[in-house]
């Protein structure tokens, strides 16, 4: 765990040895999501609400995943970038190292840019927190943390399945975007506006509907009894990642040098 | 312009080799494709209000938009000229016996063209099939059809004049990112990648009727389902060529002013 730090402090140095750069990308990644974020606004100033669901409640939603989507694309980015390691042969290098491969691809990269868009969800929790009529507990709290690390969860495993396609494809894959970038922007929305077998795929493969939908429902009062089941449901959606985690060891075990 | 001819063909070409990333490219833009006609679907169900574009040509709207994704997004995933002019390398491209400006706009042109074609068809064919609400429907009389092709070759004509700016702006800059980016989003914004242009609010519809980024692509799909008359669409066809002249013009201008400052260093 240590050494996970050291790279990041290094990767974070070498960022900022060109500061304008680092500063107008940031600012560029603020405006990626904030322009998907006014197009929201504006959509619901024409309709008003969408499925029962209000401006501020799905603004929520919106802010949690974009928060969770960044976070893990700061952190993860080593497995998102993965494909660019095989082809150029040097996860080689990797698997000489006396340390685990898992830790040494997550040390690989990470994107500190990525705080705009952090910066970006943040402002929407605030402002969309300060205008929903919530009524607070410590569970509530504990609720909203749970989302956004399991989404974080989640994401990260979504990268990891990506990077580990590439020990059998070499190149890596764009259809995995449409669980990356593509799951962001569905579960923008709370599930349950989209058809059944969306809705059902995205909550019993790819568990966003634990960290979008159901916790929501409690955060919101609009579930049914239960409380502690719809709690805790983030915690289970996290698990996703260890079948992504052996799945890797397994990939890496498979693999076979590019040779240059 | 034989020169620009072939080397529109031999870019064509070239972009036709990769077919696998294009095959890719079409499932991840007909996901996308449904979820986002999901989403209006479910904003269009119980509206107070009657929208004024609807549900139906927002289907059509959206297919069209995926299917000819390359003829909206003003970033468009291809670094080579950049690193042409961080590199240096530039001073090669000064060295042809043609104009820089003609030379990479065919160049951008060729790229974007063999992309479309590769993608849109299988894209276009599939929407049209698709079961009912999700389906996409033929234009409304073959007049339409006619002025939707010209308008939207227009477009994109239009387009490769608006990114060749970006290009320009290098030169001075020499990171491609960062300010592009911005640049870039707020361009697609007013094309009407995020929401359709005709349901922003009025104040906003205003800024993006004078910009001339919705003529690049919001113009042709509407033109196509028949939500702009076609009296409007001809004159609209006038001033996509008016903005097409007119950003050349400045485009090659600019291009030709920097191009007498530049400085190669060594390497």
């Amino acid at each position: 765990m240590s050494l996970y730090f050291k790279y990041l402090k290094i990767l974070f140095k070498s960022q900022m040895q060109y500061r304008a750069s680092f500063l107008l990308l940031m600012t560029g990644q603020f405006f990626i999501p904030f322009s998907v974020f006014a197009g929201l606004y504006f959509l619901f100033e024409r309709f008003g609400q969408i499925r029962g669901w209000d401006f501020f409640e799905v603004a929520l939603c919106f802010a949690v995943i974009h928060m969770a989507f960044a976070i893990s694309e700061c952190f993860a980015r080593g497995f998102d970038m993965f494909s660019g390691m095989v082809v150029r042969g040097e996860f080689d290098r990797v698997l000489v190292r006396p340390r685990s491969t898992f830790i040494q691809v997550l040390g690989s990269k990470f994107e500190f840019t990525r705080f705009g868009r952090l910066l970006q969800s943040a402002v929407v929790l605030a402002w969309a927190l300060g205008s929903l009529p919530l009524q607070w507990s410590p569970a509530k709290i504990l609720t909203l943390i749970l989302m956004i690390t399991s989404g974080v969860l989640i994401f990260t495993g979504i990268f990891i399945l990506q990077a580990t396609m590439c020990f059998w494809t070499v190149q890596g894959l764009e259809v995995a975007n449409i669980f990356t970038d593509g799951g962001r922007e569905m579960a923008q929305y709370p599930l349950n506006i989209y058809q059944k077998w969306v809705a059902r795929f995205f909550t019993y493969v790819i568990p966003f509907g634990t960290v979008n939908y159901l916790p929501l429902m409690y955060l919101l009062g609009k579930n049914n009894g239960n409380d502690l089941l719809y709690m805790l449901i983030p915690a289970l959606g996290s698990l996703f990642i260890l079948p992504c985690v052996l799945f890797w060891q397994l990939g890496v075990r498979h693999y076979r040098s590019t040779g240059s | 312009m034989r020169v620009y001819h072939s080397v529109l063909k031999l870019r064509l070409l070239m972009g036709m080799q990769y077919r696998a990333a294009a095959i890719a490219g079409v499932a991840t833009q007909f996901f996308w494709g449904f979820i986002i006609i999901m989403v209006f679907q479910a904003f269009y169900e119980n509206a107070v209000t009657t929208p004024p574009i609807s549900l139906k040509e927002i289907i059509t709207y959206i297919w069209l938009q995926q299917a000819f994704l390359v003829f909206v997004t003003i970033w468009f995933r291809d670094n080579e000229l950049f690193d042409l002019i961080t590199s240096g390398n530039i001073a090669y491209e000064l060295c042809r016996p043609c104009e820089l400006y003609g030379f990479w706009y065919a160049k951008l042109l060729a790229q974007r063209l063999s992309s479309a074609l590769l993608r849109c068809f299988p894209i276009l064919i599939v929407a049209f099939f698709l079961p009912k609400p999700y389906d996409m429907t033929l234009p409304p009389s073959f007049t339409a059809f006619i002025l939707f092709i010209s308008s939207l070759i227009l477009g994109l004509f239009l387009l490769v004049a608006v990114s060749m700016f970006m290009y320009i702006s290098v030169f001075l800059t020499m990171s491609p990112t960062g300010s592009l980016l911005i640049f870039s989003v707020l361009g697609e914004f007013f094309a009407g990648l995020i929401i359709p242009v005709p349901l922003m609010p009025e104040w906003l519809q205003k800024i993006a009727y004078v910009l001339p980024f919705r003529w690049t692509a919001d113009f042709p799909f509407r033109v196509y389902s028949g939500h702009i008359p076609q009296n409007d669409a001809i004159i609209g066809i006038v001033i996509q060529l008016a903005y097409i002249l007119c950003l050349v013009w400045l485009g090659r201008l600019a291009l030709n002013n920097i191009l007498k400052k530049v400085v190669v260093q060594g390497g």
